[in-house]
């Protein structure tokens, strides 16, 4: 087993339970930030992959802008409700 | 009981999963694939590179070779934002979205640094697209996540949205137009009519730095529209 392959296989297992974590977490503010660390560990196995184009998209779009919107949603939704 | 069986049915597809994946000729295993029988290969051809002219193979084969497709790929990112509006925005006067948080002055100040910084890396990495990782989408993006964070660092700050939707208007015929001026000057509908000049130079591979140019103003424009959507409501409450 090289190194690349043990961090390769790391990375795989983190996927999986931060996946898990994002769907099973029961407030919704704390499965958005773990979606925003999935999408930082997709970066670096896409790196592994040899795509840094897909890196480099997935970076500003899955960990940037995407968790952005659902902060603001969340946010707007909370102020709609304790109106 | 519910939590069981969701285990077991999802243990189950697994199974599933891995059965018929393992038993494909399609799927051989990581790193031993054949790539001289795919279609793949006539574009990794290395003596197509003088034909494109572009360094970076992704960007050869996403603007180069299947510009139509890139066109698709933009109308459909554009028909998303088009839903957006219709959904978030009305023709009433629109303000920023109290959120009940006031940022303080530093980070007021220092947000307008970082704002020239990462309008530079995106300036960078669309320029750059035929030569390095990157191109005119992710280029985009960040040019709206550096509005995004102008928006998230003063409570009052709202873009010049009007001139983002003329621009993504123009960028995109201009797209259409590159394209037919292909079909009137050369042969077919986005073909690189201009000299592509020495492979690895800023100005070299025609006209795909051009198109990648336009793509990332498009994509630019329309997701600040978006995050703009996403933080103004009607005014009168």
């Amino acid at each position: 087993m090289t190194a690349y392959d043990i961090i390769s296989l790391i990375i795989g297992v983190l996927l999986l339970v931060i996946a898990f974590l994002a769907i099973n977490s029961k407030k919704l503010i704390r499965s958005v930030i773990y979606l925003s660390a999935l999408s930082m560990l997709a970066v670096v196995s896409f790196v592994l992959l040899k795509a840094p184009d897909v890196a480099i998209t997935e970076a500003v779009i899955g960990s940037g802008l995407v968790t952005a919107l659902f902060v603001f949603t969340l946010l707007a939704i909370k102020r709609r409700e304790t109106r | 009981m519910k939590n069981i069986f969701g285990l077991l049915i999802s243990l189950l597809l697994g199974v599933f999963i891995i059965l018929a994946l393992d038993s494909s000729v399609s799927f051989p295993e990581f790193g031993s694939a054949v790539i001289s029988d795919r279609v793949s290969d006539n574009y990794l051809d290395e003596d197509n590179i003088e034909d494109v002219g572009s360094a970076n193979i992704v960007t050869a084969i996403v603007v180069g070779y299947r510009g139509f497709d890139t066109l698709g790929e933009v109308t459909v990112l554009f028909v998303s934002a088009l839903g957006v509006a219709l959904v978030l925005g009305s023709s009433k006067k629109q303000a920023r979205m109290d959120l009940k948080f006031k940022p303080n002055f530093m980070l007021r100040i220092g947000s307008k640094v970082l704002f020239g910084i990462i309008l530079m890396t995106s300036i960078y990495i669309i320029f750059h697209g035929h030569l390095t990782p990157g191109g005119g989408f992710p280029g985009g993006a960040i040019i709206a996540s550096a509005i995004l964070l102008m928006y998230l660092a003063d409570d009052k700050f709202r873009s010049n949205v009007k001139g983002f939707k003329i621009l993504e208007g123009v960028a995109g015929s201009l797209f259409v137009v590159i394209g037919l001026l292909g079909l009137v000057v050369a042969s077919y509908f986005l073909q690189n009519f201009l000299p592509v000049g020495t492979v690895g130079n800023l100005l070299s591979a025609g006209i795909i730095p051009i198109i990648y140019v336009l793509i990332g103003l498009k994509v630019g424009s329309e997701i600040s529209g978006i995050v703009d959507n996403f933080l103004t409501e009607e005014e009168s409450l």
